[in-house]
């Protein structure tokens, strides 16, 4: 029998009754209170661990701790990261999109395409974004209007995506010509010593933390994963917010696209071929839960960059690629199983403090 | 004088800041139903937890037929002879009512480990069934029962252990009339059979009918125990609150105004027919009938959760389209959900986050909700609503059920609304809250909202309403004014035997 909920409910019930009618909202119970947030966050916990490792790489490696190498890993991670900023919001609303790695290939050779025929760059570029939200549309729809659970809707958009790819190429590479110096900047380009994906990453980061964290149809995202059924209830467009985020996470899966076209200056027909675990795994070790409700862009991009300097650490220390894989695995275990374990310790620390 | 079956002498249980338990003794004697009441957080499930083994006793002592006893988990308590079961069911809808019964215990093949004998589990689950008094094919999926018959399919895996001692906690919470007298008849069947129970229930009434004696707890202490023929539904509450509640059902004084809602020929195949009723404002209309009659599908299509096929609903005289709950929040209308924690509540957020989701677009400049305004908004329903929270930031998941229903009303609220649907406001929260709640809703209605008051506890729909429809069968069959109406009439016309009046 379950005897788990019902104790929680009359401890909390107790807990009602012993609090005060209206606990006064400080600034110094804020300060407290943002402290506690901070450690008690899975952001923290990621960022002590990445600081841990960067550190025992630094010490362990000569090669490590140079700034080409950081930029490098930076670079590396980006495309991940950038994707997992929409799966996030994505997850977020309880649902999942698989199809980020076929929109990420599509839209990067409908430009590669576009640009090898002469079109105008800035033209290619929203054909290529326009491509991905399109995706995100029909998975949106497929989702809400058609009533697919999103794992299906999505894994058949993955599919019907990269077979698209091949039929466009036959399979061969499409080759973007050299003359498009500004496209090429936005996978190969610096701003001042950091790589341009690395800097479209932090400006995506800090804009999606402000869009969950600060506008209206941030908050909706979150109550919609949290409980759709009350957030429908409550009058929230629960449709529209899930179109919203599908749209989101495919054009973003659409500029990583874009930018690995420009980064290799061709559209692989191969391109993002499994992608989509990366970046689920990014989006979890970054504290997202699959039940929806929860979950942070900068965990997701924190996420993504664990796995990139985990990679980077194994390659430089010399782990067969094949042991990597295993590696990586086992930490995107470790780090939900912590988490876990720990807000099971919060619950139990909070349910004693009655 | 009989030794009683289970015995619990001076238990006393902390939790770290609280203390849950305090020097608690009571018994229960074979063939007896014990009814435990209190307000929530009076250390009722405390006890309950303690009695079956899931929680130790800090201090004191509990006896199993006069011998001291130490359950170490229910497991344990259950192979003594004691059961319980939770106000949330635990039975599992995708196997079998049989397979339910036995679980963990499936008979197996003689000779084959693991090998299940189906033969004798369906015969074994009949027998139990019967013992119970339910009538349920044991190869039939929980999944296609009632509430009802799943709360029986887990009475009945107790009773296939031959439990002695049976607690319910709340059993009749989502139970109809007519369910909860089914139930009923049940445990007094069980209770013939020398079966001692232990009944906790927020529904004083239900403790009239059923039990043999009643304990009263009160902060973690028990306050009192008497035969039921000495109690009275005054004193109960008296000693439950620790203080006359004359509020507990408070009547609107104001009398009705202009009609705030109007639905004329409201009908969706397959819950509706042609139902018709006007709310005036500051006028409270209760929505009686058993669990089925359309109630909760009329609240829904009036708020826009399902379509309706034909019909016609105005808010203050002007004709609405209402497609989805969007729609009804503009035109004023606004449902407080039967079930706080599916339908109500996000309760992975804060207290402010709910109780500004409906109006944020409002609080928002530009697509951003203004913190100081959101704060202020709650802040201020907190106030009114007494919601009792150690702050706004408080994630709702953690207060207690009177507080979280209590955040969903401030939510309605929020929306300024003119028609307020309240679906089973007060089901499961402790009678102090209750009070308050019903203090809202009429105030409210003096303030001029028109508000539909569905209820299954009659006494609050008639002492609460001005008048009174009673539905069945998807439509409206009879109306009382407050004069008019009583249990029994309004009962007759639910269940499709009118009283003359």
């Amino acid at each position: 029998m379950d005897v788990r909920s019902p104790q929680q409910e009359t401890v909390t019930a107790q807990r009602g009754r012993s609090e005060p009618e209206a606990a006064p909202v400080g600034t110094g119970a804020f300060a407290r209170r943002a402290l506690q947030r901070l450690t008690g966050l899975r952001e923290f916990n990621i960022l002590v661990a990445l600081l841990v490792l960067g550190a025992f790489l630094s010490v362990t490696t000569d090669a490590f701790l140079t700034t080409g190498n950081l930029f490098g890993v930076a670079r590396a991670f980006s495309l991940t990261a950038i994707v997992a900023i929409g799966q996030t919001m994505v997850i977020l609303t309880g649902g999942i999109d698989l199809s980020v790695g076929s929109v990420l290939a599509l839209a990067g050779l409908s430009t590669g395409m576009l640009l090898e025929r002469g079109v105008p760059l800035p033209v290619a570029m929203l054909a290529g974004l326009g491509v991905g939200a399109l995706v995100g549309l029909v998975n949106g729809l497929l989702i809400t209007r058609v009533g697919l659970p999103p794992f299906i809707a999505t894994l058949g958009t993955l599919s019907i995506g990269r077979g698209l790819v091949y039929v466009l190429t036959k399979g061969y590479p499409v080759t973007v010509p050299y003359d498009y110096q500004a496209f090429v900047w936005l996978g190969q380009g610096y701003i001042w010593i950091i790589p341009v994906p690395v800097v479209i990453m932090v400006v995506l980061t800090l804009l999606g933390t402000i869009f969950l964290g600060f506008t209206t149809y941030g908050r909706y995202i979150y109550a919609v994963g949290g409980n759709p059924e009350a957030a429908r209830l409550a009058g929230i467009p629960v449709e529209r917010v899930k179109l919203l985020v599908y749209v989101l996470c495919s054009t973003l899966a659409a500029l990583a696209g874009l930018i690995l076209v420009a980064r290799l200056v061709s559209a692989q027909p191969s391109a993002g071929l499994g992608f989509e675990l990366p970046v689920i795994a990014a989006a979890i070790i970054g504290g997202t839960s699959l039940m929806g409700g929860e979950g942070t862009v900068l965990g997701a991009v924190l996420g993504a960059a664990i796995m990139g300097v985990l990679e980077n650490g194994m390659v430089l220390l010399g782990v067969s690629t094949y042991a990597q894989q295993a590696v990586t695995g086992t930490v995107i275990v470790l780090a939900v199983a912590l988490d876990i374990w720990q807000k099971r310790r919060r619950a139990r620390v909070r349910r004693a403090r009655g | 004088m009989t030794v009683p079956v289970l015995e619990a002498r001076n238990i006393s249980k902390r939790f770290p800041g609280v203390v849950a338990l305090e020097r608690v003794s009571l018994s229960v004697f074979p063939g007896e139903v014990l009814a435990v009441v209190g307000e929530n957080g009076a250390g009722k499930s405390t006890l309950m937890k303690i009695l079956s083994g899931a929680l130790q006793p800090d201090e004191g002592e509990i006896l199993l037929d006069g011998q001291v006893v130490r359950f170490t988990d229910p497991r344990h308590a259950l192979a003594r002879g004691i059961g319980i079961i939770y106000q949330e069911l635990s039975v599992i809808d995708a196997l079998s009512v049989g397979e339910n019964v036995f679980l963990g215990r499936l008979p197996e093949r003689p000779g084959l480990r693991g090998s299940v004998d189906w033969p004798r589990l369906w015969r074994d689950a009949a027998r139990v069934l019967e013992r119970v008094g339910v009538p349920i094919d044991p190869q039939r999926q929980v999944r296609e029962l009632s509430v009802a018959q799943k709360q029986l399919v887990e009475i009945a895996r107790a009773l296939s252990q031959d439990v002695r001692v049976l607690i319910l906690d709340e059993p009749t919470s989502s139970l109809s009339l007519q369910e909860t007298e089914r139930l009923f008849e049940i445990l007094r069947g069980l209770r013939a059979q020398g079966v001692a129970i232990i009944y906790i229930s927020h529904r004083l009434e239900e403790i009239f009918t059923l039990a043999d004696r009643v304990t009263v707890l009160r902060d973690g202490r028990v306050v009192g125990t008497l035969p039921i023929g000495e109690a009275t539904r005054e004193g109960l509450i008296r000693m439950m609150v620790g203080r006359d509640l004359s509020a507990y059902y408070r009547t609107v004084r104001s009398s009705p105004g202009a009609v705030r809602l109007e639905v004329r020929g409201l009908c969706r195949t397959g819950t509706l027919q042609d139902v018709n009723l006007t709310v005036r404002a500051g006028e409270i209309v209760g929505l009686a009938g058993l669990v089925g009659a359309g109630r909760t599908e009329l609240a829904r299509c009036l708020f826009g959760v399902d379509p309706i096929d034909t019909g016609e609903i105005r808010v203050d005289g002007q004709v609405v389209t209402i497609r989805n709950p969007r729609d009804a929040v503009r035109h004023g209308i606004v449902l407080v959900p039967e079930d706080r924690k599916l339908q109500g509540l996000v309760l992975i957020l804060s207290v402010r986050e709910n109780i500004t989701l409906p109006v944020l677009e409002r609080l928002a400049r530009l697509g951003f909700p203004s913190r100081r305004a959101e704060e202020q908004v709650t802040q201020s329903f907190v106030e009114r609503l007494r919601i009792r929270t150690p702050s706004l930031e408080q994630r709702v998941m953690n207060l207690s059920g009177g507080n979280q229903q209590k955040v969903v009303l401030a939510r309605a609220l929020a929306t300024n609304p003119k028609v307020l649907i309240l679906d089973e406001p007060t089901r499961g929260i402790d009678v102090g809250a209750k009070a308050e709640v019903h203090a809202l809703i009429a105030e409210l209605a003096e303030a001029g909202m028109g508000i539909l008051l569905i209820s299954s506890e009659l006494p609050e729909v008639l002492t609460m309403s001005h008048r009174i429809l009673v539905m069945s069968g998807g439509r409206i069959v009879a109306e009382f004014s407050r004069e008019e109406a009583t249990e029994e009439r309004v009962l007759a016309a639910a269940t499709g035997h009118p009283v003359a009046a």
